[in-house]
């Protein structure tokens, strides 16, 4: 990977921000949404923001709504918002209404009454549309390029593959934005990582963004706005550019961007939410002014050649701890950083591993098709392209939950769900589920799983849960291994 | 049903939270607990078993809890925080991009009712520390080895004191040291007022509503169709 860092990326305390570009400077994709959206500045690093589509869910939501009726206020835009229900209800194969955790219910509960409430429209549990909220949303035809969306999750930055601009917001300002429309926003800088080439076979868009996040570590892209582009990000489908955008977020990105193309368009135009007729065609002829102009300024340039891109697996607590699934667990001693070496030392004695040992030998206990960065239909025929014929190795237990209710539905139309479930998988109802344990899906102390998900922090599959990272194909081949393994390499079916 | 009884809530909610947003932040003088490690998550500063409330009341009891308390619930006699000296720390002296991942806001919370009034570092994540400011919880970023000569003085129960003056944007350390730190004047004033952002915003309306018939003039597809 080479490196051009045109400024200081340890600029502390004083906040930088992003440079306004002078009129008629060139501008790139981020520029002109944020710009297209500026109401007015506030002060030299701050504007207030327009915001045209705010996602919300059930956990992140109840404290700013009880703020509306304390202070009086109401929902500014009702119409710009849609809640969906995903974090904390249960996926169990039939289902129902009824939750049993009486903290999940209460909430799901509140939530339905805040909707009902302020006019919200809500995707509840029963609802054909339900799911995650970053796989709903595009699927829906709701995030259109050159919005801006905000929700109250981090992996708001999903939308990026659609030429939109989303990011993750707290719960103060999810009140903000519903009493408001609006943020008080701080400009990023631009980065633009380009990634030439083409991705081997085998490769994924996952192994991608997880080998972005291997080279620019955890903290990465703080204070960035990132631009993918290149000949390997044009190949990819939207589901591949979703899961790069998605999972940027575990480089410290607060925005993501891949130019809208045809791609885009062709993945919008049959969605029930989707611009129709005239609408469409204006729509479209503006979008297709949204890429960043030739000679657009970033701050920072990075370029990755994907035929180097190998199948990776994490092997820490921290997304950047991955390694080539070739590769072995490695040695905190050669470490010269002693921070990053105590850190090392500890992510090891956490997931229960030796330095040296190789990741082919690693054994699982569990294995995780879902989430956000790969819960979608593409995501799941990958991993069903790997299972077809095959079986889940005896001691493995391994679920498929799929990223939305339409996802499950897609996906029994082309029988994948009897290829899982004659591998051995579960076959699963649509939510967050194990990928953050707010539900009933959890690892147990000490188990290990192979999962497709964008986290292996500590405990966040369960406490004491030992997550690996990697793409659903590899989860696939994991699954049937029962050990991590090359799903180049498996044995034929 | 717990629903039933959110009226009765209500008021001691909104009364703490009133409290809580008005305190601004001058001068503050207290104990500093050192937690050098690099990239502590919010899962770790506030795990999951702790976001399925529906106020901001009752997180202090869940603020690292994995790294206070065992598998059986028993404190970690070795973790910081267990200390005699560090029970009740005014400050943390934290490890770089502190509060990455996840967006729950559960975990500023959380830190602001187990006492914690500012937070010193090399670097933040940005939602969590947009979520310190709009609470009142003072993010101080510093160089590198400035905050390694605060983490050794700090680990040191004689020189574990230090006062943060945000008038003057300085840390006053035990040694008598004296340092400056940068934070812009929208943050700065905000702690200083403790300001209610909602309503410096709603001041605008009249800017919102004129750029709002604009902006679907001129993408009348951005405009989602009213509900009935
Ligand atoms: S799938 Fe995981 S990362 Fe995505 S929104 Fe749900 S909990 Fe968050």
């Amino acid at each position: 990977m080479s490196t051009n860092t045109n400024s200081s990326l340890a600029e502390r305390g004083a906040r930088v921000g992003g440079p306004t570009p002078a009129p008629g400077a060139p501008r790139t994709t981020y520029d002109k949404i944020v710009d297209a959206h500026t109401i007015r500045r506030l002060d030299e690093l701050y504007v207030l923001l327009y915001v045209d589509r705010h996602i919300l869910n059930e956990y992140t939501s109840p404290q700013a709504f009880a703020g509306l009726r304390e202070t009086g206020r109401k929902v500014r835009r009702p119409e710009n918002c849609l809640a969906i229900v995903d974090h904390v209800n249960p996926t169990e194969p039939s289902r129902s209404r009824e939750i049993a955790d009486p903290q999940a219910k209460q909430q799901v509960e509140y939530f339905e009454r805040n909707c009902r409430e302020f006019t919200v429209e809500l995707f509840d549990v029963m609802d054909s549309r339900q799911g995650i909220e970053h796989v709903v949303v595009p699927e829906q035809g709701i995030a259109l390029p050159g919005m801006v969306i905000a929700c109250g999750d981090s992996h708001t930055t999903t939308y990026g593959a659609l030429g939109a601009l989303g990011f993750g917001i707290g719960t103060s300002d999810v009140e903000h934005l519903l009493a408001t429309q609006t943020l008080i926003y701080e400009r990023l800088r631009n980065m633009r990582v380009t990634v030439s080439g083409r991705l081997s076979p085998g490769i994924t868009a996952k192994d991608l963004v997880m080998s972005l996040i291997q080279d620019i570590g955890v903290a990465g892209a703080t204070g960035f706005a990132v631009e993918f582009s290149g000949a390997a990000i044009e190949q990819l489908d939207l589901s591949g550019r979703m899961t790069v955008c998605n999972m940027v977020v575990e480089a410290g990105a607060r925005g993501a961007i891949i130019a809208p193309d045809d791609t885009v368009f062709d993945y919008l135009e049959r969605r029930p939410r989707s611009p129709q007729g005239g609408a469409w065609t204006s729509a479209r002829r503006y979008w297709q002014s949204l890429p960043s102009d030739a000679g657009a300024e970033f701050a920072r340039e990075l370029t990755l050649n994907a035929p180097d891109i190998e199948p990776l697996v994490s092997w820490g607590t921290s997304p950047d701890q991955v390694v080539a699934i070739g590769g072995s667990v490695p040695d905190p001693l050669f470490e010269p950083d002693l921070v990053r070496r105590r850190g090392m030392q500890r992510a090891l004695e956490y997931m229960a591993l030796k330095p040296g040992t190789a990741m082919c030998q690693v054994r699982i206990d569990r294995a995780f098709i879902g989430s956000c960065t790969n819960g979608r239909l593409e995501d799941l025929r990958a991993a069903a392209h790997v299972l077809k014929g095959r079986k889940v190795a005896p001691h493995v237990r391994a679920m498929v939950v799929p990223g939305s209710t339409h996802v499950r539905r897609e996906a029994e139309r082309e029988g994948l769900d009897i290829v899982f479930t004659q591998a051995g998988f579960e076959w699963r109802q649509a939510g967050c589920s194990m990928c953050l344990a707010m539900n009933n899906d959890s690892l147990q102390p000490g188990e290990r799983c192979a999962s497709s998900t964008n986290r292996n922090f500590e405990g966040r599959q369960g406490r004491g849960g030992r997550t690996h990272l990697m793409s659903p194909a590899m989860v696939a081949a994991a699954a049937v291994a029962g050990h991590l393994a090359d799903v180049r390499r498996l044995p034929q079916a | 049903m717990l629903l039933p009884l959110l009226p009765a809530i209500w008021p001691t909610y909104a009364a703490c939270r009133k409290l809580d947003a008005m305190q601004p932040f001058t001068r503050v003088c207290g104990t500093a607990a050192p937690l050098p490690q690099s990239n502590i998550d919010t899962d770790v500063i506030m795990p999951k078993q702790f976001l399925k409330g529906i106020t901001r009341e009752g997180l202090a009891s869940g603020v690292l809890y994995d790294l206070r308390f065992d598998d059986n619930g028993r404190e970690r006699g070795d973790f910081v925080l267990n200390l005699t000296t560090y029970r009740t720390p005014t400050f943390l002296v934290v490890g770089e991009n502190f509060g990455c991942g996840s967006s729950r806001e559960h975990a500023v919370w959380g830190l602001k009712q187990y006492g914690i009034r500012a937070l010193i570092g090399t670097s933040f994540a940005s939602i969590f520390s947009d979520n310190c400011i709009g609470n009142g919880l003072l993010v101080v970023e510093l160089e590198p080895a400035t905050l390694a000569r605060i983490q050794s003085l700090c680990a040191d129960p004689r020189s574990n004191s230090l006062c943060v003056d945000l008038v003057e944007q300085t840390i006053l350390l035990a040694d008598g040291t004296c340092i400056s730190f940068a934070i812009d004047s929208m943050r700065r004033d905000g702690l200083l007022h403790g300001r209610d952002r909602v309503a410096s915003t709603l001041h605008y309306s009249a800017d919102i509503q004129a750029f709002e018939t604009r902006l679907w003039d001129e993408q009348p597809w951005l405009k989602a169709p009213a509900r009935a």
